[in-house]
C-alpha cells in the first residue's frame, strides 16, 4: 500500500482540524468554521482576502494550487474551493471555501472576492470557474469567459444545465444497458444535432462576439502598460536613440490555426516593432468538456477519457486519478502494481520530454531534425506501452487498486534493454549534441526569465518551476506510489529561462532512468509475477462519499484531481488541477518585453498539451 | 486535352511511332498522368487539432515515412495544401475556423477526417461544445476510424485517397468546368451556441414558436 498522504477522505461530520487550520481559527473566530470533509468554510466573505493573507504571510502557504466550485443543487448553494500549498516544502494542501447561495435561472451568483491580487495565478482558473459555474470574482482583472465563448448560454457546469444530447444524469444510460437499444444521439433529439437555442433566439440579427472584444480591450490599454522595465532584455540603442524612433505599435493574432502553438491555442500579441508589449491568451479551442462527461460518467469509465488529457503522457494522468478513488475508497494496491505504475509511468515522462524537447527545437528553428530523432525514441517507448496495454497512446492501464495487464517475460526484456543500454546512449546523445549548441544557447539563455518567487505565485509547477531554483516536485513533497523506495535526485537549475527549463528535462530523463533501472531490478526481488489487483476486480465501484485532492508530478508540473463523491456511482464532481492551463497564467510575464520570435521559444519552454489545457 | 482514350500498347509497331523514338517515348492518356502527378505530390495541411495529431506527427516521422508516398511537404498555409487531415477532436469554438481554412484552400482539395472524433465526435460526442463530426460542415473523402488510428492507417487512408484521385478525369471534375464556381461552405458563427446559417430560417422558426 502506499503511503496515506495528502488529504485522506474522511467521511465524519467536519474536518478534522490541522494546526495550520487551528490557527486560522483562533485568529479569525466565527468568520470561519471546519468544512464538511476537509478545509475550513470560510463564513464571513468580507474576511477572505483577511484570511487568505495570513495564509500566505504567516502560514507560509505560498501557492495556490487549485481553485474551483462545486454545485450542491440540494442544498441550493455553490461552494468555491481554493487549495493552497507550501513551495517547496509541500504537505497537504490547505482548503478555504466558500459558499454562495444558487441563483436563480442562468444568472451569475453573487460576487466573491478574487485572490488574484495575491496569488496572481489564480486568473485563468477563477475565469474557468465563472465560465462553469457562473461564480463572478471580483477583483479579477479580465472575468471573461476562457473555454468557451462570450455569449454562450448556460453555465455548463451546474448541475441542472443540460447539454443539447442529454440523456440522464448518470451512465450507464438506460437506452444502453441492460436493454442496449441505443439510438443515435441525432434521431432522439429536436434539432438532430448537438445544438440547443434559448427560446426568441434570432440568427439574423444577433451580434456575435465571441472574444469578449479582446482586441478593443488590447487597444485600449495605454502604451508601455503592463509589465516593461526589468524584464526588458539589454538594447544596444540608447534610450534617446530609442524615443526618436517612431514606431507603431499592431495587434497581431497568432493561431488557433498555427504550426509553432502545439495545437489550437490562440495568442493575441501587440508588439512595439518587433518587442512585445502585450500578450493575451484566448483558449478552449479544444474544450471537449471532459468534467461535465466526467460527472455523467461511472468512475471507471473516467479512466481511459484520463488518457486523453496530456495525450502524450496517457499513463501517468491515470495514475493521478485511480490515487484519488483508492485513497476514497481506501484500497490497497500490491507491490507489483506499484512497481508496474513507477516503470509505465516514468517511461512516458521519458517519452514526454524526449517530444517537449524535440518540439522547442522545433520552435528554435531546428525545423523537425532533432524532433525526428527524438520522435524514433519515443516510438521504441511507446512500443513497449502498445505491447503490454494494447494501445500506442490511449493505454488505458490502470485500475483501481491494480493494472490491467502484467508484462510478458519478452517485454520485460525489452523494457531492460530500452532502460539499461538504449535509451541512456539516446540521451548522452542528445546532451553531446544540443547542450552545448551555439545556436541554442544563444537563442534560449536569458529568455522568457521568471523568478522563483513570480513563479511561486503564478502557481507555475513542473520543470519550469525547478528552472527557476525551486526544488519542488510533487514525488517528494506530497509523496505517493513507491517513490520513497528509490534514490534519485530533483534537478534545480537557477536561472530560470528557457535554457534552464531545457536543462532541467534533461537531467530529469536521467533521474527517470534511474528510477526505471531501480524499480526493474527491485520489482524482480520484491514483488509476484502476475499480482497486478489489490483488493478484488469490480465494475461498479462505490466511492463512499467524501472528498479528495490527489496529485501527482506528471512530466508538465503538478496533475491533480479534486473529486466529490456522494457515495454513488459517479464522482458528484470531478475536476483537474491541469498544470499545462495553468502554467499558462505566467506567459505573458515571461513574453513581455521580448521580441514576438521568443515568443513560439517560451511557448515551447512550458511545454503545454492543448489536451490538458482545455480539456 | 485527351478526346479519345486509345489505349495503344503496341506502339512498337505502330507506323505512327517513329523507330528512334522505341523505348523512349510512352504513351498514356493525359487524366492518367495528370492524375499520376497529382496524387503523388499531395500537400497536406500542416494543422493539428487534438490526440490524434500526434500520430499524424509520428506518421511523418522517420519510421513510417510519409514522404514514401510523395507527401512528405506539410504547408502551414491553406493556399499552398491540397489535403486537409482533421486530426482531431473538433469544437464548436474551433469549427468557424476550420470551415474557413477550408475555404481558403484552392481546389482541388481533399479531406480526411482521422479518428472517431472528427468522423462522429467520438468519446466526447456528447459534449456541449463538440461537433458531431466534421462532415456536418466540410465535404469528407476519407474517414479513418480509431482513437486515434495507427499509424498505419492513416497511411491506408492516404492509399484509399490516391484511389480515390485515380478515378477522377479532367473532363468532369467542376474545378475544370466553367460556370461552376466554388462558393466555399458557409461559416457557421458562435452565438448562444453555434449557428450553422444553412438553418438559420428553420432556427428562427422554432425559436420563436
Ligand atoms: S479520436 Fe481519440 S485520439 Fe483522436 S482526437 Fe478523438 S479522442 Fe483524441
Amino acid at each position: 500500500m502506499s503511503q496515506v498522504t495528502a488529504t485522506p477522505a474522511k467521511s465524519a461530520a467536519g474536518a478534522k482540524l490541522t494546526p495550520e487550520m487551528s490557527a486560522i481559527v483562533a485568529k479569525f473566530g466565527s468568520a470561519v468554521a471546519p468544512a464538511q470533509y476537509d478545509g475550513l468554510m470560510v463564513t464571513d466573505h468580507s474576511k477572505f482576502i483577511e484570511i487568505a493573507t495570513f495564509v500566505r504571510d504567516e502560514l507560509k502557504y505560498n501557492q495556490l494550487t487549485n481553485n474551483t466550485a462545486t454545485d450542491y443543487i440540494k442544498e441550493g448553494v455553490i461552494e468555491v474551493v481554493n487549495q493552497f500549498t507550501r513551495v517547496p516544502q509541500g504537505g497537504a494542501p490547505l482548503t478555504l471555501k466558500l459558499r454562495v447561495p444558487r441563483p436563480a435561472g442562468n444568472d451569475k451568483t453573487q460576487a466573491v472576492p478574487s485572490l488574484c491580487p495575491l496569488y496572481p495565478g489564480a486568473e485563468f482558473q477563477e475565469r474557468e470557474t465563472y465560465d462553469m459555474y457562473g461564480v463572478v470574482f471580483e477583483g479579477n482583472p479580465d472575468l471573461r469567459r476562457i473555454l468557451m465563448w462570450e455569449g454562450f448560454a448556460g453555465w455548463p457546469l451546474r448541475k441542472d444545465w443540460r447539454e443539447a444530447y442529454y440523456e440522464g444524469d448518470t451512465k450507464p444510460f438506460e437506452s444502453r444497458w441492460p436493454g442496449g437499444d441505443h439510438k443515435l444521439a441525432e434521431d432522439r433529439v429536436p434539432w438532430e444535432d448537438n445544438i440547443n437555442y434559448p427560446p426568441g433566439f434570432d440568427p439574423y440579427s444577433f451580434k456575435p462576439n465571441p472574444d469578449g472584444n479582446i482586441y478593443d480591450s488590447m487597444l485600449a490599454a495605454a502604451p508601455g502598460n503592463g509589465l516593461t522595465g526589468e524584464m526588458a532584455i539589454v538594447e544596444d540603442l540608447n534610450a534617446a536613440e530609442l524615443a526618436e524612433l517612431k514606431t507603431d505599435e499592431i495587434i497581431v493574432n497568432m493561431g488557433p490555426q498555427h504550426p509553432s502553438t502545439h495545437g489550437v491555442l490562440r495568442m493575441v500579441v501587440k508588439l512595439d516593432g518587433e518587442k512585445v508589449t502585450d500578450l493575451k491568451l484566448a483558449l478552449g479551442y479544444l474544450h471537449r468538456n471532459h468534467e461535465k462527461i466526467g460527472e455523467r460518467n461511472t468512475w471507471l469509465h473516467n479512466i481511459p477519457y484520463t488518457d486523453r488529457l496530456d495525450y502524450i503522457t496517457g499513463i501517468y494522468n491515470e495514475w493521478g486519478y485511480v490515487l484519488g478513488v483508492e485513497r476514497m475508497m481506501g484500497l490497497k494496491t500490491t507491490d507489483r502494481v506499484e512497481y508496474l505504475r513507477v516503470i509505465t509511468g516514468e517511461l512516458t515522462r521519458l517519452a514526454s520530454h524526449f517530444w517537449a524537447i524535440g518540439f522547442l527545437l522545433n520552435d528554435l528553428g531546428a525545423f523537425f531534425t532533432p524532433a525526428l530523432y527524438f520522435i524514433t525514441e519515443r516510438d521504441l517507448i511507446i512500443d513497449l506501452l502498445e505491447a503490454v496495454t494494447g494501445s500506442r497512446m490511449m493505454c488505458n492501464y490502470m485500475r483501481f487498486g491494480g493494472v490491467s495487464r502484467e508484462f510478458t517475460s519478452a517485454q520485460w526484456a525489452l523494457a531492460r534493454e530500452l532502460a539499461f543500454e538504449r535509451l541512456p546512449r539516446t540521451i548522452d546523445e542528445l546532451d553531446h549534441f544540443l547542450t552545448e549548441n551555439e545556436i541554442l544557447k544563444a537563442r534560449s539563455i536569458g529568455t522568457g526569465y521568471m523568478p522563483a518567487d513570480r513563479s511561486i505565485a503564478y502557481s507555475l509547477t513542473g520543470p519550469c518551476l525547478r528552472a527557476a531554483g525551486v526544488k519542488y516536485d510533487v514525488r517528494r513533497a506530497d509523496p505517493y506510489g513507491y517513490y520513497d523506495r528509490f534514490d534519485f535526485d530533483i534537478p534545480v537549475f537557477y536561472n530560470g529561462d528557457v535554457y534552464d527549463r531545457y536543462l532541467v528535462r534533461v537531467q530529469e530523463m536521467r533521474e527517470s532512468l534511474k528510477i526505471i533501472q531501480q524499480a526493474l531490478n527491485q520489482a524482480e526481488k520484491n514483488s509476484k509475477v502476475g499480482d497486478i489487483q489489490g483488493g478484488k476486480k469490480a465494475y461498479n465501484h462505490r466511492v463512499p462519499a467524501g472528498q479528495c485532492y490527489a496529485r501527482v508530478e506528471t512530466p508538465k508540473g503538478e496533475l491533480g484531481y479534486y473529486l466529490v463523491s456522494d457515495g454513488n456511482q459517479n464522482p458528484y464532481k470531478y475536476h483537474i488541477r491541469s498544470c499545462s492551463y495553468i502554467n499558462l497564467n505566467s506567459l505573458k510575464e515571461m513574453t513581455v518585453g521580448q521580441k514576438v520570435a521568443d515568443t513560439v521559444v517560451i511557448l515551447g519552454s512550458l511545454d503545454i498539451v492543448l489536451g490538458e489545457v482545455d480539456r | 486535352m485527351a478526346t479519345e482514350t486509345t489505349n495503344i500498347t503496341d506502339f512498337k509497331n505502330d507506323p505512327r511511332v517513329p523507330e528512334d523514338l522505341n523505348n523512349n517515348v510512352f504513351i498514356t492518356t493525359l487524366d492518367k498522368l495528370y492524375n499520376w502527378g497529382r496524387k503523388r505530390s499531395m500537400w497536406p495541411m500542416l494543422f493539428g487539432l487534438a490526440c490524434c495529431a500526434i500520430e499524424m506527427i509520428c506518421t511523418a516521422a522517420s519510421r513510417h515515412d510519409l514522404s514514401r508516398f510523395g507527401w512528405e511537404l506539410m504547408r502551414a498555409s491553406p493556399r499552398q495544401a491540397d489535403l486537409m487531415i482533421v486530426s482531431g477532436t473538433v469544437t464548436k469554438k474551433m469549427i468557424p475556423q476550420i470551415v474557413r481554412l477550408y475555404n481558403q484552400m484552392p481546389e482541388p482539395r481533399y479531406v480526411v477526417a482521422m479518428g472517431s472524433c472528427a468522423t462522429s465526435g467520438g468519446p466526447f460526442k456528447e459534449g456541449y461544445n463538440v461537433v458531431s463530426g466534421i462532415d456536418k460542415f466540410i465535404p469528407v473523402d476519407v474517414y479513418i476510424p480509431g482513437c486515434p488510428p495507427r499509424p498505419e492507417a492513416l497511411l491506408h487512408s492516404f492509399v484509399r485517397l490516391q484511389e480515390k484521385i485515380e478515378k477522377q478525369s479532367i473532363r468532369s471534375v467542376r474545378w475544370y468546368t466553367t460556370g461552376k464556381t466554388d462558393e466555399g461552405m458557409l461559416v457557421p458563427y458562435l452565438g448562444p451556441d453555434l449557428v450553422d446559417l444553412r438553418r438559420a430560417d428553420e432556427i428562427k422558426q422554432k425559436t420563436a414558436a
